[in-house]
C-alpha cells in the first residue's frame, strides 16, 4: 500500500503490524548506498528498528557476460572471465581454464600448475584484504582500509611484475599460463611471504581481534546456523564460518592442491566474528601455501606442448612455414573444443566459483554458464538479519562479501 | 587616507586578482567526489583515496555519501541498462557547479562488453568532462585525471557551465 504524504514524497507500508504495535515499514536501501559493496539494493520490512523481511533486487550490474562469452572464440573468453567477480580474477580464469582443458582433455605441466595456485592464493589474499579494508570502515575502524589497501597494492605489483596488469591480469589461460615468474616477481614473492605478510596479518589482528567495537558490532550478529548455511547453498567463508569444513581446494582437489598442506579455516561462532576469524585463518594459510610453492616450484614448460591450441613462440615463426600457418589459424579461427558439457567449480575467497561449459565443437563456446558464489550467498541475507537492528545490517552485508560483478555476471 | 599610505600600511600583506580566478581556485583544490562506486574500477578509486597514492593531495579525499554534498562524479565502472537511470538520478541530485569523470573502458565507451545490458558509454546520460582510459585504470591515471580537470575548473572562473 503506497501513501502520499505530500510533495510526491510516497511511503510503502505493507499493512502488517509489528510486535510493538506499530506497522511495519517498507524502506529501500541502495543501490547507490556506500556499504553495500557495489550496487545491491535491498527492499527491506523494518518494524520499528528492526529488520523483519529483506527482498534483495540485483542486475544493476548485469554485464551480459555470459552471452558475451558466446560471441568470443575460446581463448578470447578468458579476457572476460577477469571481469566478473572483479576482486578474484585469475580465480575466475583457472576455472574456465580447466574447464575448457577437461573438455580438450589436456593437463598443464608442473610449472604451470604451481604458478596457478601461487597466483590464486595471492588473488585469495589481495580478495580477504580488499574485503577487510572496507567492513573495517564500515564499521568504524577507518585505519583498517588504509593498511590493508597498502599490502593489496604490494600484491598489484606482484601482479604487474608478472603480467604486466594490476588487476584484470588473463593470467591463467586454457593450456597454461600467460608468462613464465621473472626473477624479480619471484624475489618480491619472498619477501612478501616470508616477511611482509606474516607480520602484517598479526597486525590486523591486534587492531581488530580484541578490539571492543569491532567485537560487539560481530559477535551474535547475523547467525547462520550450519543447517541454515547447507540448505540454502552458502559456500567458502559463510559455510566456514558456521563450523562446516568444506573447501574445494581439500575436497576436490584442482591444479595440485593436494600437495600442498593447510589447513581449512574453520569456526563455530555461526556469526560475523566468526566469518572475520574464518578469513584470517585462510589469510595466514594462504601465506602457507604461496610458502610451500615457492619453495618447490618445479622447472619445466608453463604451457602446454599443443601447436593447435597455443601460438608457436615468436623464434619459430621466422623459421618455419608451419608455425606461420599455425599462427594464422590461431588467431584468425581459433581453435575449437570437443562437444560435449563440463562443470569445473574452484574455490575462490566468496566461496564456489564453477563454470559450466557446454560445446558443440566450434570454436566458440554453446553456452558458459558462472556459478558465482555471491549470489548463492546473498540468500542467506535474510536468514542473517532477521530481528536485527537495520544497522547491524552494515556488518551482516559486509561479512557476506558479496560481488555485485559477481553476482550479476 | 591615501593610495600610497594604505599601501604601506599593508605592506606584502595582500595580492590582487580576479574574483574568477580565485573562485576557481577554491572550486578546483576542493572537487569532493560522490562515493558512489559501480564496477571493477571503484576498487582502483578506493586504491587512490588510500595512503599509496593519496587522493588527498589534491584536496579531493572527501568521498561524501550524499550527492548533494559532492562536485563531481566519478563513474567507475560499467553502467548497466538498469542502472542508468539511478545514475542519472544522482547526477541531477548533485547540486552545480559539477563535473563528470568516465573512469575506465567501459564507462567511457562500453569497454569489452558490446551487448545488450550495458550503456555503451556514460556519455551518452550525463556530460563527461574526463575520459579515462583503461581496464581498469591504474590510481595514478585517476589523480592524473583529476589534475586535468583541476585544471579546467581553475579556468573556468564564477560561471563554468553555460
Amino acid at each position: 500500500m503506497t501513501t502520499e504524504i505530500g510533495q510526491g514524497i510516497t511511503v510503502d507500508r505493507t499493512g502488517e503490524t509489528g510486535a510493538f504495535g506499530g506497522e511495519l515499514l517498507t524502506v529501500n536501501f541502495g543501490p547507490h548506498h556506500p556499504s553495500t559493496h557495489g550496487v545491491l539494493r535491498l527492499v527491506v520490512d523494518l518494524d520499528g528498528e528492526q529488520v523483519k523481511r529483506i527482498k534483495p533486487v540485483i542486475g544493476y550490474l548485469h554485464t551480459g557476460i555470459e552471452k558475451q562469452m558466446e560471441a568470443l572464440r575460446w581463448q578470447q573468453g578468458v579476457v572476460v572471465t577477469d571481469r566478473h567477480d572483479y576482486l578474484s580474477p585469475p580465480i575466475n580464469n583457472l576455472a574456465y581454464a580447466l574447464a575448457v582443458e577437461r573438455l580438450m582433455g589436456v593437463e598443464v605441466p608442473p610449472r604451470a600448475q604451481a604458478l596457478r595456485v601461487i597466483m590464486c592464493e595471492l588473488t585469495r589474499l589481495s580478495s580477504h584484504l580488499v574485503w577487510m579494508g572496507t567492513s573495517g570502515l564500515e564499521l568504524g575502524a577507518m585505519s583498517m582500509l588504509m593498511y590493508c589497501f597498502r599490502d593489496r597494492d604490494t600484491i598489484m605489483d606482484m601482479n604487474e611484475e608478472i603480467s604486466g596488469f594490476r588487476m584484470h591480469t588473463s593470467y591463467i589461460r586454457p593450456g597454461g599460463v600467460f608468462a613464465d615468474a621473472t626473477p624479480r616477481f619471484l624475489d618480491m614473492l619472498d619477501r612478501f611471504t616470508a616477511k611482509t605478510m606474516t607480520k602484517n596479518v598479526d597486525e590486523y589482528e591486534a587492531l581488530l581481534t580484541d578490539n571492543p567495537i569491532w567485537r560487539r558490532r560481530t559477535i551474535g550478529i547475523g547467525r547462520l546456523s550450519a543447517e541454515d548455511a547447507k540448505v540454502l547453498g552458502a559456500t567458502g567463508p559463510m559455510l566456514r564460518g558456521s563450523g562446516v569444513a568444506w573447501d574445494l581446494r581439500k575436497a576436490m582437489p584442482y591444479s595440485g592442491y593436494e600437495n600442498y598442506d593447510f589447513e581449512i579455516a574453520t569456526s563455530d561462532l555461526c556469526d560475523c566474528y566468526g566469518r572475520y576469524l574464518v578469513r584470517i585463518k585462510e589469510m595466514r594459510e594462504s601465506v602457507k601455501i604461496l610458502r610451500q610453492a615457492l619453495d618447490r616450484l618445479p622447472d619445466g614448460p608453463i604451457n602446454v606442448d599443443d601447436r593447435k591450441m597455443l601460438p608457436p613462440p615468436r623464434e619459430e615463426l621466422e623459421t618455419s612455414m608451419e608455425a606461420v600457418i599455425h599462427h594464422f589459424k590461431l588467431f584468425t579461427e581459433g581453435y575449437s573444443v570437443p562437444p560435449g558439457d563440463v562443470y569445473v567449480a574452484v574455490e575462490s575467497g566468496r566461496g564456489e566459483n564453477g563454470c559450466y561449459i557446454s560445446s558443440d565443437g566450434t570454436h566458440k563456446p554453446r553456452r558458459v554458464k558462472f556459478r558465482s558464489a555471491s549470489f548463492v550467498n546473498l540468500q542467506a541475507l535474510e536468514r542473517m538479519a532477521l530481528n536485527h537492528f537495520i544497522a547491524d545490517m552494515i556488518a551482516i552485508i559486509g561479512t557476506a562479501d558479496t560481488v555485485l560483478g559477481d553476482c550479476d555476471r | 587616507m591615501g593610495i600610497e599610505a594604505l599601501a604601506e600600511s599593508l605592506g606584502q600583506n595582500f595580492l590582487t586578482t580576479t574574483l574568477g580566478k580565485l573562485v576557481g581556485w577554491g572550486r578546483g583544490n576542493s572537487v569532493w567526489p560522490a562515493q558512489f562506486g559501480l564496477a571493477c574500477c571503484a576498487i582502483e578509486m578506493i586504491a587512490t583515496a588510500t595512503a599509496g597514492v593519496d587522493i588527498g593531495r589534491f584536496g579531493s579525499e572527501a568521498f561524501r555519501a550524499s550527492p548533494r554534498q559532492s562536485d563531481l562524479m566519478i563513474v567507475s565502472g560499467r553502467v548497466s541498462q538498469k542502472m542508468a537511470p539511478i545514475l542519472r538520478t544522482i547526477y541531477d541530485q548533485m547540486p552545480e557547479p559539477k563535473w563528470v569523470i568516465s573512469m575506465g573502458a567501459c564507462a567511457s565507451t562500453g569497454g569489452v562488453f558490446n551487448n545488450y545490458a550495458l550503456l555503451q558509454g556514460v556519455d551518452k546520460i550525463v556530460p563527461v568532462d574526463v575520459y579515462i582510459p583503461g581496464c581498469p585504470p591504474r590510481p595514478e591515471d585517476l589523480l592524473n585525471a583529476l589534475m586535468i580537470l583541476q585544471e579546467r575548473i581553475k579556468a573556468q572562473g564564477i560561471l563554468p557551465r553555460q
